[in-house]
């Protein structure tokens, strides 16, 4: 995040203060503005959103603790910290404990200013994360919401009902797709730890070396190009829940240190030597085959059983059918708010494309499927035509006026073509054994010709 | 004209950093350099709560001393300086405006216990006048370790960094210069023309 997009408030009576705190953030690149008294500071607040307001605990009128209540009233997800002189230090403490981020006392050492500020950037970008996601899980993704009445989801939600209040390490196993991370936070949503962060983290989006310090942050120094201080992510999730994503692509190095950080709850910075203790709750999800991972020895045995204390899987699509129309009507509805489109329903043959398809892409690939169809619908209907799905040249080729075993026959012509004839992966992405693709082949005589 | 001034402040001694300061200060902005002791009033900076020196207030009395053939002032002094929110600072400077000033205090080693080495002080005062005047001449921090412009809060961080501007940097201090010329030569005739740069509007930053 580039500094002009954080917006600092100063208020404090004393105008030189104001004018060099002021200044010096100034220099440093971010857009700061200065208000004198409470009133001031209430009227800023209401123009325009703020992410860090310093304010001097001390005041005419108003004091520091009034004026915080009244502007988290305003923005409950602002940062604020005190401006204390040691005198006040007791009612700083105080306004710790009514959310204050932080507090300085007067003069402040330029390098605690530093810190200070970077980590108050840090926290505040959190909390706005927070913030949006709360929203969005109250949105689509809060338990009651996880779409569908089938009896496999209606297990899996038993599930989740049950280990959430526990603290228990939760393993999320399914398909890529079918909403492992929605589950992880309607996990978190529901556990006592829900006033507190979840932190994702998709562990097959880094390297080794910057899951580490992006995990456990670092030091000032630990390699080149740690120009400061950073704290990681499990730091930023105390008291709250760490979600690993993809947990069946890290490296032995850092399965080594998770299992470590699962036993003892402790861990130092990279390049630092102060042990951190730290309380979180792990989830997990992978869509990989970890036991045969185990079995061929590339996922350590001890970390696995660490984390699989409580798994919960989540069935694919196809084998949830029942719930595909509602779904489908769940993201129709959204996406005609969110385009301003007059589109209520679908029509039957639609509908029945929509359930009979496959889906190897899950629900990610049903969202994706009605937006498009959306963009093209003309009428407040979306017609057959109008679905398109992945890897067929064109919709009409795949579907029309076939029959559902001309479709099944095309389809299974169009993957073979991808996969230029090879039934080993052609199956895995049909997800049906090899077996019952070769019957299919021989039934719709797709054989390719000898030469 | 467009001299910058350059200026002890307090009991300094006129030592062996004058020349290579007014040199570092002639390659690296094209300007010409005076270096003049001023008439200051060291005492009114003075704050007995804190010990140290008010650095805005002696960034004020610079400011109206200038000579109107001074474009730019940096004072060097050796007094510990402070800004009313801080523990210290190295300096402070108008953006955008004539006044600078840099102090030594915390440039020695022997302020650290350490031995004392006076190339490395001279390095840590080149460093740091650039980087005030670069305030002068509009420029924020810059976020490259090595360049000149970057905030420093520990002698460390002045340690690291290089005295010299970064590509973009550069480019600015260049623009700005010009700007100062330019605003230096139009105002040539008038009588007022010290005012057009040494206005108080600006307040002093660190
Ligand atoms: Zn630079
Ligand atoms: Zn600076």
């Amino acid at each position: 995040m580039k500094p002009e997009d954080t917006a600092i408030l100063i208020v404090d009576d004393e105008a030189a203060v104001r004018e060099s705190l002021c200044k010096w953030f100034q220099l440093d690149g971010y857009r700061v503005d200065t208000a004198a008294d409470a009133v001031e500071a209430l009227k800023k607040m209401q123009e325009q959103p703020w992410d860090i307001v310093f304010l001097d605990i001390k005041m005419p009128g108003m004091d520091g603790l009034e004026l915080q209540r009244r502007i988290k009233q305003i923005d409950k997800g602002v940062v604020t910290i005190m401006i204390t002189a040691f005198a006040s230090v007791d009612t700083s403490i105080q306004a710790l404990k009514e959310g204050a981020f932080d507090y300085v006392v007067k003069p402040i050492d330029p390098d605690d200013m530093s810190h200070l500020i970077r980590n108050a950037i840090d926290h505040r970008r959190l909390v706005t994360e927070n913030l949006r996601l709360r929203r969005q899980i109250e949105e689509i993704s809060s338990p009651d919401k996880i779409i569908g009445e089938s009896q496999a989801l209606r297990q899996v939600m038993e599930r989740v009902a049950a280990v959430a209040e526990t603290d228990s390490t939760v393993m999320i196993r399914g398909e890529s797709g079918t909403g492992k991370e929605l589950v992880a936070r309607a996990i978190h949503s529901m556990s006592n730890r829900r006033y507190s962060p979840i932190i994702t983290i998709n562990c097959g989006a880094y390297t080794e070396g910057l899951l580490e310090s992006e995990l456990f942050g670092h030091e000032k120094g630990a390699f080149t190009g740690a120009l400061y201080q950073r704290r990681g992510r499990l730091e930023m999730a105390d008291k709250g829940t760490v979600f690993l994503d993809e947990i069946g692509n890290i490296g032995e190095k850092m399965q080594m240190d998770l299992l470590r950080v699962i036993e003892t709850r402790q861990f130092t910075r990279l390049g630092g030597d102060k042990l951190l203790n730290v309380d979180f709750r792990i989830i997990c999800a992978t869509n990989k085959d970890l036991e045969k991972a185990v079995r061929d020895g590339t996922f350590r045995e001890d970390l696995y059983y660490r984390l699989n204390v409580f798994s919960i899987v989540l069935p694919p699509l196809r084998e949830r059918s029942s719930d595909i129309p509602l779904i489908a009507q769940h993201f129709m509805q959204k996406f005609a708010q969110s385009m301003n489109k007059n589109i209520t329903e679908f029509s039957p043959e639609a509908l029945e494309m929509l359930v009979k398809y496959e889906w190897p892409g899950n629900v990610r690939e049903l969202r994706n499927v009605v937006e498009r169809a959306m963009v093209t619908a003309k009428g407040r209907r979306i017609e057959a035509d109008d679905l398109s799905f992945p890897f067929s040249s064109s919709s009409s080729d795949f579907f029309g006026d076939d029959s559902l075993e001309e479709v099944e026959r095309k389809h299974i012509r169009n993957i073979l073509e991808r996969t230029n004839g090879n039934v080993a992966q052609a199956a895995q992405i049909l997800k049906i054994s090899r077996l019952t693709l070769y019957n299919k082949i021989e039934k719709y005589q797709l054989k390719k010709k000898e030469p | 004209m467009d001299y910058v001034y350059i200026v002890p402040v307090g009991s300094i001694r006129d030592d062996f950093w004058v020349e290579p300061l007014e040199h570092a200060v002639m390659r690296t902005f094209g300007l010409k350099t005076r270096y003049r002791r001023f008439d200051l009033d060291l005492a009114r900076a003075y704050d007995a709560r804190r010990g140290q020196y008010d650095s805005a207030e002696i960034l004020r009395q610079l400011i109206a001393a200038l000579p109107p053939d001074g474009c730019r002032v940096l004072g060097v002094a050796d007094v510990d300086l402070f800004i009313p929110i801080l523990t210290f600072v190295f300096g402070e400077a108008q953006l955008n405006g004539a006044g600078s000033v840099a102090s030594l205090h915390r440039l020695h080693n022997e302020y650290y216990g350490l031995p004392r080495d006076k190339h490395l002080m001279l390095e840590r005062l080149l460093k740091e006048a650039l980087h005030e005047l670069g305030h002068t001449f509009g420029l924020i921090h810059c976020h490259d370790p090595r360049c000149v412009l970057r905030s420093s809060t520990y002698v460390e961080d002045i340690d690291q960094k290089s005295a010299e501007f970064c590509e973009a940097c550069r480019e600015k201090v260049r623009a700005g210069v010009a700007a100062c010329r330019r605003q230096a030569r139009s105002a040539a005739g008038k009588t007022n023309r010290g005012n057009a740069v040494r206005s108080y509007d600006v307040p002093p930053i660190v």
